[in-house]
């Protein structure tokens, strides 16, 4: 049978269609949203064989479990986790091959909390403004995975990569995101100011793909007043009414109100991706480049 | 006339702010236009109300010293002919805006439907426009408890903004009336029917 398509056994908790997300339309407000974790992504794809900016799924904390119709090259990467194909222990961060009807299981993850799956062809739902990916918070691009539904994959591209296993960075014990101060620093009073970089957060378990959420101090406003909206940049450190500082996602809002205290630098955004409730969060200022 | 300031956001991006909203306007189309000509090469230009952003700069620290020595544009240049949106003048928040508005009803529709209005900016969701264009004494609060779901295609007031919800949603905003426009379809090109810098009128339809 060569019925390129994929069946979902098993959905998982969350498990969405990603690519490189559809940035240029933020003055739409349309979020660029794309797969969390960029860097995974992109090497599930390289090992698979397919270009870089093929749709993978990103799934949440316990997986997802797959049956392609057709005889698929896979790679999973991103959060560790175990890799069964009917059955039997596969490689994690390796090319796998799945026959046509085996059953392809991604189990829960035993650190981090997303996990990439690239099949060689790529995901090929239906684009919208040029990507497949899942906006969580606009509702564009395709509805999260559910049990039973049919994925079509595109033609696969090159073959595998010719590898036995690729280093992947673990995730992270301690979050340390390193931020550059502003726009809006000068909303925050100097105490609060020295809170965020030097006193201990922890990642909240109300975190999502907009969002990485905080516990810790309250940082102080230095004024009253609203902020009238403003664009907001993936990164951004924005402080709303309680004080708690949340860091902006890849579907985070394209406008705010509330003012952003700093901005953590994009290499150390995948690393949040990854980081489950309860990590602790170090924000260090660095210079601007 | 007024400086422009532009303030470093991260590493790759600026946000440049402006006195009023008419100035931001007139920035953003000033910046469309050296997009178009390609002197400014950047990934997306994000007006608001008082700032554009620009993100996605090869060399932010060069664009903000040049943004600092030159006068803000004062006058927004013509856009395009407006759009029309047919609307139904029967929000459930009807009554109050002319209660704010200390004008019967009537005269909210007649205010609503003479005013030229322009979208200063988009965002909440695709395809949602901020439209400025009322005096700033039709201001209007937002309610009290925001509605679960607005319908798509609600017309509705908070601050000095109109918007017209792109689909249903939760809101706060004081609806008062219903359009049958589809202000964003993403099959659609463009997907959205107001993008910032278009005008609009509305133009009443049905018993008001």
């Amino acid at each position: 049978m060569t019925d390129r398509a994929l069946v979902v056994v098993r959905a998982g908790a969350l498990t969405t269609v990603q690519d490189r997300g559809r940035p240029g339309y933020a003055h739409l407000g349309v979020p660029r949203s794309g797969a969390l974790d960029p860097r995974a992504a992109a090497l599930v794809n390289r090992l698979a064989g397919n270009p870089v900016d093929a749709a993978v799924l990103e799934t949440t904390v316990n997986g997802c479990a797959l049956r392609p119709r057709s005889t698929v090259t896979v790679a999973v990467g991103g959060a560790p986790c175990p890799v069964t194909v009917a059955g039997r222990p596969a490689a994690w961060g390796a090319p796998v091959v799945v026959p046509a009807g085996a059953l392809l299981e991604v189990g829960t993850a035993v650190a981090g909390l997303r996990a990439y799956v690239a099949v060689s062809g790529g995901i090929a739902v239906e684009p919208v403004l040029g990507s497949r990916s899942r906006d969580l918070l606009s509702g564009l691009g395709p509805a999260p995975l559910t049990d039973g539904a049919v994925l079509s994959l595109g033609a696969p591209g090159g073959p595998p990569a010719r590898v036995d296993a690729v280093p992947q960075p673990g995730p992270p014990a301690e979050l340390v995101l390193r931020v550059t101060m502003g726009p809006r620093d000068d909303w925050f009073t100097a105490g609060a100011l020295r809170a965020l970089t030097t006193r201990a957060y922890r990642v909240s378990p109300a975190s999502n793909r907009i969002g990485l959420r905080t516990e810790g101090p309250a940082l102080e406003r230095a004024r009253g007043g609203e902020l009238p909206s403003e664009g907001m940049v993936l990164g951004a450190v924005q402080v709303p009414p309680d004080g708690r500082p949340v860091v902006f996602l890849a579907d985070h809002p394209t406008t705010g109100g509330y003012p952003v205290v700093a901005v953590v630098r994009a290499a150390d955004l995948p690393a949040a991706a990854q980081a489950v409730p309860g990590t602790p969060v170090r924000f260090v200022a660095v210079r601007r480049r | 006339m007024s400086r422009v300031t532009a303030l470093p956001v991260g590493d790759d991006a600026l946000l440049v702010e402006v006195a009023s909203g008419a100035q931001a306007r007139a920035l953003h189309a000033e910046l469309l236009r050296r997009r178009a000509e390609g002197s400014l090469t950047v990934r997306e230009i994000v007006p608001a109300a008082r700032t554009v952003l620009l993100d996605g700069l090869a060399d932010p620290a060069r664009l903000a010293s040049e943004l600092a020595s030159c006068e803000a544009p004062a006058t927004p240049p013509h856009a395009r002919e407006p759009v029309e949106l047919p609307v139904r003048y029967d929000g459930p928040d009807l009554a109050e805006v002319a209660a704010h508005w200390r004008v019967p009803v009537r005269e909210v529709v007649r205010i609503h439907t003479n005013t030229e209005f322009t979208v200063a900016f988009c965002g909440f969701a695709p395809g949602f426009g901020y439209l400025t264009g009322l005096p700033a004494r039709y201001d209007v609060p937002r309610r009290v408890t925001p509605r679960t779901a607005v319908p798509a295609g609600a017309v509705a007031l908070a601050g000095p903004y109109t918007g017209v919800y792109p689909r249903s949603s939760p809101g706060g905003w004081q609806v008062i009336g219903t359009t049958e426009a589809v202000l964003w379809d993403h099959a659609r090109v463009p997907a959205a029917l107001l993008s910032p810098g278009t005008r609009v009128r509305f133009t009443p339809v049905g018993d008001a």
